[in-house]
């Protein structure tokens, strides 16, 4: 039964490489830069099939042919800008995890500002009518003279013992 | 009512609903084509029937046409095939073969017969690219100097044709 167990288990998993080793797809560079741009470019390029995966992180046919294209065109010497140029006219901005700027795409780039600059208003609103409230009132003299008798009388009724609580404490 | 500020929240909350709510009957994988408008890209590949016919860019325009990529590998073109069919006597439909075998599209043909006036083989999806096409069946509309004017994804019926294509190809025609 183990050993059952222990062949199902080879199986399954040299199944299971051979599947990973079908989404590996082998590119040789003329240098360490290059390498680096390939896979920044994978990063920020999106698949357009799968939803919401970049073209490193996609397995679909597109992905591989967009990836290999990426490719081609680096070696063609082409700048990322010029890569994503190339991939836009094709796809549309959709293809680009990190859109332009632009007219469309403003409100998309402004509405976090927008946010942050409203979250410091209303920060800044509260500060200042905070320091309005606390800041010390000023009386005239008949009220100071009213606030001092009514401290007195009440520091004259805390230090005489309350003659209405009754024997157990409790206050009527 | 001093307090009206309270009913900040609720009035954003309410929006967000709105806005959400719409969101939800939006088609996520809706992806505005780029070539809308813009020239059929230039391009020399050999057609399906004979590898040793180069097609180009001029070979395919000159009439108000369709153009429906598809594939011996893709199950939505088997399905949309019969009604491609029927559709070949309304509207020429020009072919691009995407990644496909040759032996097999060309038996494909034979068995459930040729709705294409012409096939492009486009073996490793260069044109693809070109176009745009992110998965087979995809359909464009294209005027008589190969000017697309609308990019349909996913199988075409007669819904489809009836909705989308049909008023693009009829204001083409009218415009002549």
């Amino acid at each position: 039964m183990k050993r059952i167990f222990l062949k199902l288990l080879v199986v399954i998993s040299i199944a299971l490489s051979a599947n990973i080793l079908a989404a590996i797809d082998t590119y040789e560079f003329a240098d360490e830069q290059t390498r680096q741009r390939f896979y920044q470019l994978n990063d920020e390029l999106r698949c357009p099939k799968c939803q919401n995966q970049a073209l490193g992180d996609s397995n679909s046919p597109i992905a591989m042919d967009l990836r290999r294209e990426v490719y081609r065109l680096l070696n063609e010497g082409k700048s990322d800008q010029q890569i994503k140029d190339y991939l836009v006219a094709r796809y549309g901005e959709y293809i680009l995890y990190r859109p332009e700027l632009s007219s469309h795409t403003l409100m998309l780039w402004l509405t976090p500002l927008i946010l942050l600059l409203i979250g410091l208003a209303v920060v800044l609103l509260m500060i200042k009518r905070r320091k309005t409230q606390t800041a010390a009132p000023t009386l005239d003299v008949a009220e100071q003279q009213r606030l001092d008798t009514l401290i007195q009388q009440d520091v004259r009724e805390k230090s005489e013992p309350k003659p209405t609580s009754n024997k157990n404490g409790e206050l009527k | 009512m001093k307090r009206w500020y309270l009913f900040v929240p609720l009035a954003i909350f309410v929006a967000l609903v709105i806005l959400f709510s719409k969101g939800l009957t939006l088609n996520p994988t809706a992806m505005p084509s780029a070539l809308i408008d813009q020239p059929l890209p230039e391009f020399s590949l050999p057609s399906l029937a004979s590898e040793k016919r180069l097609l180009s860019r001029n070979d395919l325009i000159g009439e108000d046409s369709l153009v429906n990529v598809w594939g011996t590998w893709c199950p939505s073109c088997q399905h949309e095939h019969p009604y491609l069919m029927k559709l070949a006597t309304q509207v020429p439909i020009i072919g691009i073969n995407y990644k496909d075998n040759r032996a097999d599209a060309l038996q494909w043909l034979q068995k459930l017969g040729n709705p294409y006036a012409v096939n492009v083989f486009d073996k490793t999806g260069t044109l693809g690219i070109d176009l745009g096409v992110f998965g087979a069946p995809e359909t464009y509309v294209i005027d008589q100097q190969g000017m697309v004017h609308y990019k349909h994804v996913g199988v075409v019926n007669e819904g489809v044709w009836q909705q989308r294509l049909k008023p693009v190809v009829d204001r083409l025609r009218g415009e002549k």
